[in-house]
């Protein structure tokens, strides 16, 4: 009787620990695809950003026309992806941020565009969109990193295996590497203390 | 963090239940002393403690917003502000963007305040605003954003408003007290003089006492949690120097916040009364010495918590950071300064494209540095793996 009643209250202690463990990795789980989501809505961002970037400098880069269409080209493969795994799609929008710094490096020799209003604004919005890019980037990896070790370290590992949790990818934008000497820009030395 | 989150928990409550206990006595008192009946005082303080209680939760952080001066801005009022608070929202993983405020002050303060995460705020006094390049307003708005996140801006908020209230009641409650006991009761009619004495004295003590309770309740909660806001904002920035540099400008400024009161002082990020880390180690300040603060950010060596501990300890030799954050051992790395930021809104055009192709190249692993001879802006692509760099501006090899 009292055997029963022992191996009783330990299979319900069992019931409960796999209650508890399996909940913790659907909850994991559904973090991951919300941090995925916000990756996704500020990449969606930087592709409608760009016609605009691209519609405004357009007119001042008439010698430019290859880079552009670097440009045009990377950003809607990017957009072509959005329904890719992570690691096509960091692929594909490292390749398009490379194309953009192209881009920008040679704006500095078109004075008249710089003093341009609407890319001024533009700039602003870049500059913020490939940080909160870089952002959710970053809360993206961290929390697959620790869903990634529920799945397997033990115990959870057993129950992840039984409910089918499969490991996410991490989002790694590599640019493409590329042979060059140093870039160096002619600028004054940064102030300081202003 | 979950440890620092209970704890904000345990303390919302005994604050709450302790102010109760003090405000039930006082009005036992009160109502003993003016209506005959401690029950009619006990009823009315307990209605009073149950609607403060609710308007501090409430309404808690539009009255402290109010008080401050404080004015709501959108994302076309300042895009700058707005974006980095943002920026710290994603990095944080924060469900709901907090509402973003300025305070025109020409003081160089902030502070986050709310009930919950899905209901804060983050204020900015509009010197600041001035004075900061993006890196260091990012490094403010991520330790403003790490209150948040810590749950403890509904602790300092109902610990605000209640100390608040409790100063103001029982200043009303000692002129009533001084002017009534003077007055109408001289005469001794009712007997039992020694009983009442005993009770006019207790009364006297506890309307002397409750300011100073709520008053020591509150700098023992807000100490600790600033260093924390600083280890999260390291943590969500990747670049702790940000936020150091940032500290040093508000340090190097006297200038005292307006609008900041006794009860608001604590919120902000550094004192708004007074600066600097002379004396600020003593038992009832309200901040951790800024010196101490910009020195531990200033020597850690990756952006995680545990990294944050290990430079506390070198400073404080004890741990701050609560066990199970330290427990990730997952090694966070530091990013690098954003070249050339400069503070305010960027006046020269020049500078903003500068700007923004600088975090572009960043973006593709090129590294940046300044020619330590002329200062002159290299950049170096991924591939470049030289121990050193010739400057083609003045010749100076830079070591890497």
């Amino acid at each position: 009787m009292i055997f029963g009643i022992i191996i009783l209250a330990i299979v319900v202690i069992l019931i409960f620990v796999f209650i508890g463990i399996y909940n913790g990795l659907v909850g994991a789980r559904n973090g991951v695809k919300n941090a995925w989501a916000q990756i996704d809505v500020q990449l969606k961002r930087r592709h409608d950003l760009i016609p605009n970037l691209v519609e405004t400098v357009k007119g001042y880069m008439e010698h430019e026309r290859g880079t552009l269409e670097a440009v045009t080209s990377a950003r809607n493969l990017a957009q072509s992806m959005s329904n890719a795994g992570p690691a096509d799609r960091a692929k594909a929008e490292g390749d398009l941020g490379s194309a953009l710094s192209r881009l920008l490096a040679v704006v500095e020799n078109y004075p008249n565009l710089k003093a341009n209003e609407n890319f001024l604004a533009l700039q602003e919005e870049l500059t913020s969109t490939e940080n909160k890019i870089s952002f959710s980037r970053q809360f993206y990896n961290d929390i697959v990193l620790k869903y990634n070790n529920m799945i397997q370290m033990f115990p959870s590992n057993v129950i992840a295996g039984m409910g089918g949790f499969q490991p996410s990818e991490f989002f790694e934008v590599k640019a493409t590497e590329e042979r060059e000497a140093p870039k160096v820009s002619f600028s004054a030395p940064p102030k300081t203390g202003s | 963090m979950w440890e620092q989150i209970r704890d904000n928990q345990v303390r919302s409550a005994i604050l709450v239940t302790f102010m109760g206990i003090v405000l039930l006595l006082v009005g036992a008192v009160i109502g003993y002393y003016f209506l005959g009946d401690p029950i009619a005082g006990l009823v009315i303080a307990a209605l009073v403690w149950g609607v403060m209680n609710l308007i501090a939760l409430f309404q808690g952080d539009s009255i402290i917003l109010g008080m401050s001066g404080a004015h709501k801005v959108g994302p076309d009022d300042h895009p700058r502000l707005y974006n980095v608070v943002e920026e710290m929202k994603i990095a944080s993983g924060l469900q709901k963007m907090p509402d973003v405020y300025i305070i025109d002050d020409p003081a160089l303060n902030a502070f986050s305040t709310g009930r919950s995460p899905d209901h804060a705020s983050v204020a900015i006094t509009s010197g600041l605003l001035d004075k900061l390049n993006r890196d260091e307003l990012q490094g403010v708005i991520g330790h403003e954003i790490g209150h948040v996140n810590n749950r403890d801006i509904r602790l300092m908020m109902l610990a605000s408003i209640l100390l608040g209230s409790i100063v103001i009641l029982s200043w009303y409650a000692t002129r009533i007290m001084f002017f009534g006991g003077m007055g109408g009761r001289r005469g001794g009619s009712s007997g039992g003089g020694a009983a009442q004495l005993i009770i006019l004295v207790v009364g006297l003590l506890l309307l002397i006492l409750a300011p100073i309770f709520a008053q020591l309740i509150y700098f023992a909660v807000s100490r600790r949690r600033e260093y924390l806001a600083d280890a999260s904002s390291a943590l969500y920035t990747r670049y702790p120097d940000g936020l150091a540099s940032a500290l040093e400008k508000l340090k190097d400024n006297d200038t005292k916040v307006q609008t900041a009161n006794k009860a608001t002082a604590p919120m902000y990020i550094s004192n708004p009364f007074y600066k600097g880390g002379s004396a600020g180690n003593d038992l009832f300040a309200t901040h951790p010495p800024l010196d101490d603060r910009i020195h531990i950010l200033h020597a850690m060596s990756g952006a995680s918590y545990a990294d944050y501990d290990k430079s506390y300890k070198e400073v404080e030799k004890e741990s701050v950071i609560p066990a199970s954050a330290l427990k990730e051992t997952a090694a966070v790395g530091l990013r690098e300064a954003t070249p050339g930021a400069q503070a305010g809104e960027l006046q020269d055009q020049l500078d903003r494209t500068r700007q923004t192709s600088d975090m572009l190249w960043r973006m593709n692993n090129y590294r940046s540095l300044n020619c330590s001879n002329c200062g002159t802006l290299l950049r170096l692509p991924p591939s470049y793996n030289q121990p050193s760099v010739r400057c083609p501006h003045c010749g100076f090899e830079n070591q890497l």
